[in-house]
């Protein structure tokens, strides 16, 4: 009953933190580690009469699949457990649960996509952590500099724009939409206003966020189309 | 069965095989034999479809390969190397096959001549190389397919099992089948073999049988012979 | 006891006659009624409409409605002006105020006159609702205040308090209009348990304005919230202050304050909770600073505040500086952010707390990076100033943390 009193909000900042940082880093090396582990087997299915798309769609899904339902239960059960539907963080949290999983779609497609791309083992890992190094810290960090750097321009449609390439950034931000409206509606510029202020927000993300997730699983399918092995 | 029509690939900036033909008739076992490098693997691979070649075209049975998949359901294929997915147990992975190719097998057969029975509830990342390649065999023999591709067959069998091997193989060519092997164990080949298909430099150097190749290059047994195209050839 | 009954008959002469006032009766309308009435006498409106404007109340009268009797002004101008002392109007709806770019008409005007009461009294389609001129020791009790102001330079105030002392304003409830409750040069006012909401620009406005207490106030979805400015001595007491969104919008503004108390009000999902400029010697004391975005923005010169048993719960930023001085203390308070430990259970945390983020200080200066909040990116960085402070003020800490809520 912990979770009926105030401190659900201070879950789901806590569990927020965990999913934005976590969840993209576990997605990638789990998906780069499943794949260059399966590369003896993948050939053995190659070998039998299965189309190649189907043998790596099924990997990804089974990976991503599992992944994301292992996250959506895991933190689902507890929560209901606990009496989550009779709060009313009920929508943030299902949100944060949406938003946890799409990351794992997102980042185990990228990871297969080095995996494909890389035949090196070491060289593939490394690459993968230094995707969710740069798009968890790096990114931002450059973000940030950028903005200051320019301060005197308009930067509100920038800033935006630079959020949506980074699918962690997007998380956060549509996290933040519920969470911390308060304070992002105390900047003045009218983008802002009208991205924060609306569902226009809300939407464009959610719908960058399956961008996100199709654009790399259309290019494993190009990729594993042409692959030597 | 296999026609194979100026068949060009190179990975990054190494030409594997350039402007390779190759015909093969129905019935019958080829061996293909060549140095390191030469590009046998890759021309099987690109029979099977898992490269994907830079030019030229393959059919099998009749049918282009490319962009194709289906073709796959005629050939039975043994890989070089013999890794499964270790958290699989030898039954479940038999049973995996089974199930993709929907075909009728005779695996019993061959677990019993193999001896495989007592390894079956066993996980595949537990057994010894050997084990694995005989697994390898099971998988690749149980289907009656008109095309079995073998590469490296022997490695890691001890004898009694390269004996069953070999009579396998001379049990599926009395089918009727189509056998294409590579082997460095001459001997083997030497004993098996109806024709040799040699592959250098990304080309087919030499195709025929044992006999023709003992004369072509006037020595008496095949070892020599290999070695002596091998000679000649860096001498040129 | 003679005195005693000489003045209860005196009393009760005073008490005068009642009038009745209707469609049917002798008296047709108030402005009559006013006129014929004599001091002391008591003016009964029965249920109807009535078409008036401008009525003049010059004597000390009571003027009651029957079951909310309908003034409707036409938009013409001023309804009620009170020029007399010891006024009281009771239980009227009052409409169509007249609106002008020139003069604030008013539904109900006070001029300088004592002892009015105004109660139990129901405005719509105003311009400026109850207007106290000039006026002391009066009460503004139970009235509804509903407008429909939609831009600032053509609304008005729901009760505007100017150059008045010693007024209650109790129990109303104001909506849509500019400033909920305005006052200017009013003194030893109270203002209690009323509800300020949707109004256009202040639910509550004080300028120079001194020694006034409110407390029990509900102020939401307003404009921008509440403003205090250039007033002494305001005590706010178990307000609440909640949603007020946008990019001036925040709970509390204070500028030039000074020796005020804050003390148990509720800042709930304002942008800002509290925003304070150049104000002075000001105790906060068990407020509740509940998912702002920024609980405290400290701006300009403030000095010689003390925060003390405050509790700071989820909000976005707890306070945000735009210098590195600091001459305000924090003590015991509850930061929900807090992360440290209680080895010896005494309650307090065992390291002390730094309200101020690196953050905050970035977002003061490049608006924009607000959306980079929560990034991991600033978390890091946030820690490190934590760790060795260069750009927040490195005094400024609560050195006995709660680890409880205070309550």
């Amino acid at each position: 009953m912990l979770f009926l009193n105030n401190d659900v909000s201070k879950a789901v900042i806590t569990l927020m933190n965990i999913i934005i940082v976590l969840v993209p880093l576990i997605g990638t090396i789990f998906g780069v580690m499943y794949f260059y582990n399966s590369k003896e087997f993948t050939e053995l299915l190659l070998a039998q009469p299965i189309k190649r798309s189907s043998i790596f769609s099924g990997q990804y899904l089974g990976v991503a699949g599992s992944l994301a339902l292992s996250l959506v239960l895991g933190l689902g059960i507890p929560f209901v457990a606990y009496g989550i539907f009779r709060s009313n963080a009920i929508f943030d949290f299902t949100l944060l649960l949406v938003t946890g999983a799409f990351l794992t779609l997102i980042f185990t497609a990228l990871s297969f996509n080095i995996a494909l791309t890389n035949e090196n083992k070491i060289k593939g890992f490394g690459y993968a952590v230094l995707l969710w190094l740069f798009m968890a810290v790096i990114y931002d960090g450059l973000f940030l500099m950028s903005l200051i750097v320019f301060k005197e321009y308009p930067l509100d449609s920038f800033s935006l724009t630079a959020t949506m390439f980074n699918p962690i950034d997007l998380s956060r931000t549509l996290i933040l939409l519920k969470l911390d409206i308060s304070a992002l509606l105390g900047y003045t510029g009218a983008v802002f206003k009208q991205f924060f202020g609306t569902n226009q927000g809300l939407t464009v993300s959610l719908i960058m966020l399956i961008l996100w997730t199709v654009l790399p699983v259309w290019r494993l399918v190009v990729i594993s189309k042409k692959k030597d092995f | 069965m296999i026609e194979v029509e100026n068949l060009y690939k190179k990975f990054g900036k190494n030409e594997v095989l350039l402007g390779l033909n190759l015909s093969i008739d129905k019935g019958g076992i080829f061996a293909v034999l060549g140095p390191n490098g030469s590009g046998k693997t890759t021309l099987i691979k690109s029979v099977l479809g898992m490269v994907v070649p830079n030019s030229g075209t393959i059919s099998v049975g009749g049918t282009t390969i490319k962009k194709n998949w289906k073709y796959r359901k005629e050939i039975d294929y043994l890989p070089q190397i013999a890794n499964f997915p270790g958290n699989l147990k030898v039954k479940e992975l038999i049973r995996m096959i089974k199930d993709l190719r929907q075909m009728p097998s005779n695996e019993e057969v061959l677990i019993s001549r193999f001896g495989l029975e007592s390894f079956l509830d066993k996980k595949l990342s537990t057994l010894s190389g050997g084990t694995k390649q005989k697994v390898n065999i099971v998988l690749a023999f149980m289907f009656e397919c008109p095309l079995l591709i073998l590469d490296e067959p022997t490695t890691g069998l001890d004898p009694a099992s390269l004996i069953h091997l070999k009579t396998l193989i001379k049990q599926e060519k009395a089918k009727g089948k189509t056998i294409l092997i590579t082997s460095h164990i001459m001997q083997f080949v030497a004993e098996i073999a109806d024709e040799i298909v040699y592959l250098l430099e990304g080309k087919i150097y030499f195709k025929g049988s044992i006999e023709e190749l003992k004369i072509k290059t006037d020595q008496s047994d095949l070892e020599h012979a290999i070695a002596a195209i091998a000679n000649t050839s860096t001498n040129v | 006891m003679f005195y005693l009954f000489t003045f209860l008959f005196f009393s009760n002469l005073l008490r005068g006659n009642t009038i009745t006032v209707c469609a049917n009766c002798e008296v047709k309308t108030i402005s009559e009624g006013v006129n014929i009435a004599v001091e002391f006498d008591t003016l009964l409106i029965k249920k109807g409409t009535y078409k008036e404007y401008n009525i003049l109340i010059d004597k000390p009268l009571t003027i009651k409605g029957d079951s909310y009797p309908i003034v409707d002004g036409e938009e013409k101008g001023e309804i009620i002006r009170i020029v007399s002392d010891n006024v009281t109007i009771d239980g009227l709806f009052i409409i169509n105020v007249g609106t002008s770019y020139t003069s604030d008409y008013a539904a109900i005007r006070v001029v300088k006159s004592e002892n009015f009461t105004i109660k139990n009294v129901v405005l719509e389609k105003l311009f400026f609702g109850i207007y106290l001129e000039k006026s002391n020791n009066g009460r503004v009790y139970h009235n509804k205040i509903i407008g429909d102001a939609i831009d600032e330079y053509n609304s008005g105030n729901g009760i505007q308090l100017w150059y008045s002392k010693n007024v209650v304003v109790e129990k109303n409830i104001v909506q849509h209009v500019r400033d909920g409750i305005y006052l200017e040069f009013s003194d030893n006012i109270t203002i209690k348990d009323n509800t300020s909401t949707d109004n256009l620009r202040y639910g509550l406005h004080f300028m120079f304005s001194n020694d006034d207490v409110y407390t029990n106030n509900l102020f939401e979805n307003n404009g921008a919230g509440v403003a205090v400015m250039f007033s002494k001595r305001i005590k706010m007491v178990n307000n609440t202050f909640r949603k007020n969104w946008g990019t001036a919008a925040f709970g509390m503004l204070l500028k030039e304050i000074n020796d005020a108390e804050i003390v148990g009000n509720t800042f709930e999902e304002n942008t800002i909770g509290v925003n304070i400029e150049g104000s002075n010697r000001i105790v906060y004391e068990k407020n509740n600073f509940i998912k702002n975005g920024w609980a405290i923005k400290v701006l300009g010169a403030c000095y010689a505040n003390t925060f003390s048993r405050n509790n700071f719960l989820h909000n976005s930023f707890d306070i945000s500086y735009n210098s590195k001085l600091n001459d305000n203390v924090f003590n015991q308070n509850y930061w929900s952010a807090y992360t440290g430990y209680d080895l010896d259970k005494n309650g307090i945390g065992d390291v002390p707390y730094r309200p101020v983020k690196l953050f905050s200080y970035i977002v003061n200066k490049t608006p924009e990076t607000i959306v980079l909040l929560r990034s991991l990116f600033m978390d890091i960085i946030d820690f490190s100033e934590k760790v060795s402070p260069v750009f927040t003020p490195d005094n400024l800490l609560d050195a006995n943390p709660l680890m409880k809520k205070a309550l």
